[in-house]
């Protein structure tokens, strides 16, 4: 597989929130740190405001790989948003691994505003372990 | 109220940013590309969008192309969003028909090395905006009324100082305190570091102040009961306990104190004296007049005891006096409730022994206006100790048997009772066990090296294991960790530097407020380094060691911030709210009231016999949980919809094809 997958560039939607991972976004860039362009980046209000059914309709749609990013575990500018999208990204991975989906084509993560540096490595890693599982099956079957 | 999108006429301007954007992202091709995307009538790209000729650009091109809708294709929304939103707005525009894609933090410099991948990217990132746009509402900031008035709940230092600051700001004040007399812990203090200030020079006169101030209300030996409301407009109801005295009546004889037959411990001397049924707190109080605790108080036991009533030559005892409920309405709120010290039950190695004390009684022994008239004198037999141990730490910085953290004033006043002790009792010898020492106040590195150097405090690193008595000592058994030697001495006091903690009720208050308290039971600030004095519940402010554990310095700080922070909310006629928040399609609630339940601010309620949701939109911060969670998507987020989302996620998830 990983042979076939050399030339492979996934499709990869961010959902990054407005107070901590867009900012660390912003600070990777304003620090110019290089990462793979794959990852197209949709700015939230909060972790919390991400709909399961957006990650769905990403993944319907072709998407390789999904990534939410919210701030730390207690530092959520609406209190406890990201507490909420912890247990609803918890219960979509149930579902998609029903379905069949590689449960490490959804990731959370917590990156504060100040971790440019962080954004930049988990950027590299997400893409990387997405180019590792290849293509979604999705792709094929389902394209809408 | 969803948009179609049709109706819009959107210009797209993209912005070199000198070669910030164009030198990874070719300009020229992303105009070339967007200039036909359904629903833009007009793109371009210019050097600076921001400066002056680039706005003047902008105003141009939605007069020639009669546009309503915009978007900046340039830096983080972060940067410039206000200052175009300004600008579509001076020009006619709704400012919410104005969308930032950023291309540049996102797209050109971290693909700086890729130009054609870059500029596939800025594409996309472009048109989705573009898509998000076309469904964006007009939406016009709520107005919120702002009533100009301040509730401070509590009267030590930190509350009297905002009181008196909000005051002076020219603003009315209602000032709660739930015990007889203001003042807090820092009227119980001998002497306070690293000056040796006595409480009468530094709040006493704040007492006074708060007392004679004309803006403000003061009811104490009062609670509250009650708050409703959000910023500008929160409605509070207090109970006024009963004090079962006329206070228009009452001369502050006294007479009743010396005839009550009942006697409990004094809370202000900690235990060290007794106080009768009616009582002064003490001799400063403010107000001035004397309660009575109906808890001790014999006339509400069996025998029925009327000693004072008799004794009141203006029969100003009252038993039959019922407690008052006032309603008050005020904008903003300042939580300044303190702190209490942690009990000494945490630490099994101290025994319960009358001469080990805490640090707040020993305080009182070393006060000119104590229970032994500032003589330090043992409570057991009333002998004057020779031999102190001070003993710091105890539960702080203890996961095991207390709290994690450091209390951060214990260090500070052990040096100063050491050196107040030794003023007292010039032959005493003090010893010291500490874990380190932490002296970060502003001169008060130099207080306690003077303390240890010439204070012939004797400072012991180390943890004390056991403290037991011994006949007449107590018999204090420790390890100096420096020299590795165990240490035992023959003490006639020991004094415990206890933890520094919430109050027990704290929680209560966090509950009936909407403000988070810690997992150690102080309240939130809104972020810790940012808005140190705010909470998240807009228009409620902290200060002083509700907190965190304060020295005065540091209360007194808090507690300017706070009142800042209100007076600068209050140079404001009327409020006005962000209005993308959330709102409810009343077609699809089905009224399950999830969204009540998820929703963090409280923001919605519901109806329950119309089974329909409702926001309330001064309250809602628009963070979009409740919308995300709505299984009927009745629940919605304005400009932030699903099809927003879905819009985003189609360009994206479609380019490559
Ligand atoms: C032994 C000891 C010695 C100290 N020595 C010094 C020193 O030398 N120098 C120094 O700078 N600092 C010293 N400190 C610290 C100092 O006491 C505090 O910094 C200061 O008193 C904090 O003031 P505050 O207003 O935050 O709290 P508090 O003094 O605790 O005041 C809180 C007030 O709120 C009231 N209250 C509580 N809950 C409610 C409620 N729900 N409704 C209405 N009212 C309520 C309480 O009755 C109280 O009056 C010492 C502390 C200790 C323990
Ligand atoms: S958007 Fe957030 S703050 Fe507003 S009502 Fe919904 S859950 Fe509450
Ligand atoms: S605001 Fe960042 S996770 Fe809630």
């Amino acid at each position: 597989m990983a042979d076939d997958n050399k030339d492979f560039e996934p499709i990869l939607v961010g959902f990054f929130c407005n107070w901590c991972t867009s900012t660390a976004a912003d600070l990777a860039g304003t620090t110019r740190l290089q990462y793979p362009p794959n990852i197209r980046p949709i700015r939230t209000m909060c972790s919390g405001s991400v709909d399961p059914i957006y990650i769905l309709r990403a993944l319907l749609s072709g998407a390789d790989g999904i990534i939410i990013g919210g701030c730390n575990p207690g530092d959520c500018h609406y209190v406890s948003g990201n507490y909420k999208a912890r247990r609803r990204i918890a219960g979509l991975k149930t579902i998609l691994d029903t379905l069949g989906l590689e449960n490490d084509r959804v990731w959370l993560k917590w990156i504060s505003a100040a971790e440019g540096q962080k954004f930049a490595v988990t950027m590299r890693d997400f893409t990387e372990k997405i180019k590792e599982l290849g293509p979604s099956p999705f792709r094929k079957n389902w394209s809408v | 109220m969803e948009q179609s999108g049709k109706d819009k006429r959107i210009g797209v301007f993209v912005c070199h940013c000198g070669l910030n954007v164009a030198q990874s992202v070719d300009v020229e091709k992303v105009v070339q590309e967007i200039s036909s995307y359904p629903g833009v009538v007009h793109a371009e790209h210019y050097q600076y969008m921001c400066s002056e000729p680039g706005q003047e650009l902008i105003r141009k091109a939605i007069k020639d192309h009669n546009l309503n809708a915009v978007i900046n294709a340039n830096c983080s929304p972060s940067l410039h969003e206000k200052t175009f939103r300004g600008l579509v707005q001076a020009e006619g525009l709704n400012p919410y028909h104005q969308e930032v894609a950023n291309i540049r933090e996102h797209c050109s410099w971290p693909h700086a090395n890729d130009r054609q991948t870059a500029t596939r990217k800025a594409i996309a990132i472009i048109k989705a905006t573009i898509d998000r746009l076309k469904l964006n509402m007009a939406l016009t900031p709520a107005v919120i009324n702002l009533n100009k008035k301040v509730l401070v709940i509590g009267g030590g230092v930190a509350g009297m100082q905002a009181a008196l600051r909000i005051a002076n700001g020219g603003y009315e004040v209602v000032l709660v305190e739930s015990s007889p007399s203001i003042g807090g812990h820092a009227a119980q203090l001998s002497g306070t570091f690293p000056t040796l200030d006595r409480p009468a020079c530094l709040v006493a006169p704040m007492m006074a102040e708060v007392a004679a101030h004309p803006r403000i209300r003061l009811y104490a030996y009062a609670d509250i009961e009650e708050v409703s409301g959000y910023v500008g407009n929160f409605a509070v109801k207090i109970r006024a306990k009963a004090t079962c005295v006329d206070e228009t009546k009452c001369t502050n004889c006294g007479r009743c104190f010396e005839v009550c037959p009942v006697a409990v411990p004094s809370e202000f001397d900690r235990g060290l004296s007794d106080r009768k049924a009616i009582y002064r707190p003490f001799a400063q109080a403010v107000p001035f007049r004397p309660v009575i605790d109906v808890l001790s108080c014999a006339h509400f036991s069996d025998d029925g005891c009327s000693a004072c009533e008799q004794v009141c030559s203006e029969n100003a005892i009252s038993y039959d006096q019922k407690d008052t409920v006032i309603e008050e309405e005020l904008g903003a709120i300042v939580v300044a409730t303190g702190y209490d010290l942690i009990t000494r039950g945490i630490a099994p190695e101290y025994s319960d022994d009358p001469d080990i004390i805490d640090g707040m009684q020993l305080e009182r022994l070393l006060s000119p206006t104590g229970p032994t008239g500032g003589v330090v004198k043992r409570p057991s037999d009333g002998k004057v100790p020779k031999e102190v141990v001070f003993i710091q730490c105890v539960g702080s910085r203890d996961q095991e048997h207390g709290k994690s953290y450091c209390s951060r004033v214990c260090c500070l006043y052990v040096a100063k009772q050491s050196l107040l002790y030794k003023r007292s009792i010039p032959e005493g010898q003090a010893y010291v066990f500490y874990m380190d020492i932490r002296s970060d106040v502003k001169g008060t590195e130099e207080f306690v090296q003077n303390v240890v150097e010439k204070g012939r405090t004797m400072y012991l690193r180390g943890r004390v294991s056991k403290v037991f008595r011994d006949g007449d000592k107590l018999k204090v058994w420790g390890v100096d960790t420096l020299t590795g030697k165990s240490i035992e001495i023959a003490a006639d006091m020991v004094v415990l530097a206890t933890a520094m903690v919430p109050r027990t009720d704290a929680k209560d208050l966090a509950r009936v407020l909407n403000i988070i308290a810690d997992q150690n039971g102080f309240f939130t600030e809104a972020h810790l380094k940012l808005r140190p004095v705010d909470t998240l519940t807009s228009g409620i402010y902290l200060a002083g060691t509700a907190q965190w554990p304060k020295d005065i310095p540091d209360t007194i700080a808090s507690a300017s911030g706070a009142a800042s922070r209100i007076l600068s909310l209050f140079s404001r006629e009327e409020l006005l709210h962000d209005p993308a928040i959330a709102y409810v399609d009343e077609e699809l609630c089905v009224g399950c009231g999830q969204c009540v339940s998820i929703c963090a601010y409280k923001a919605i309620t519901l109806d329950e016999k119309q089974k329909l949701a409702s926001v309330n939109e001064a309250i809602c911060e628009g963070c979009g949980a409740c919308a995300a969670t709505c299984p009927s998507k009745a629940m919605k987020h304005k400009n932030w919809t699903p099809k927003q989302f879905f819009n985003i996620v189609d360009v994206f998830t479609k380019e490559y094809e």
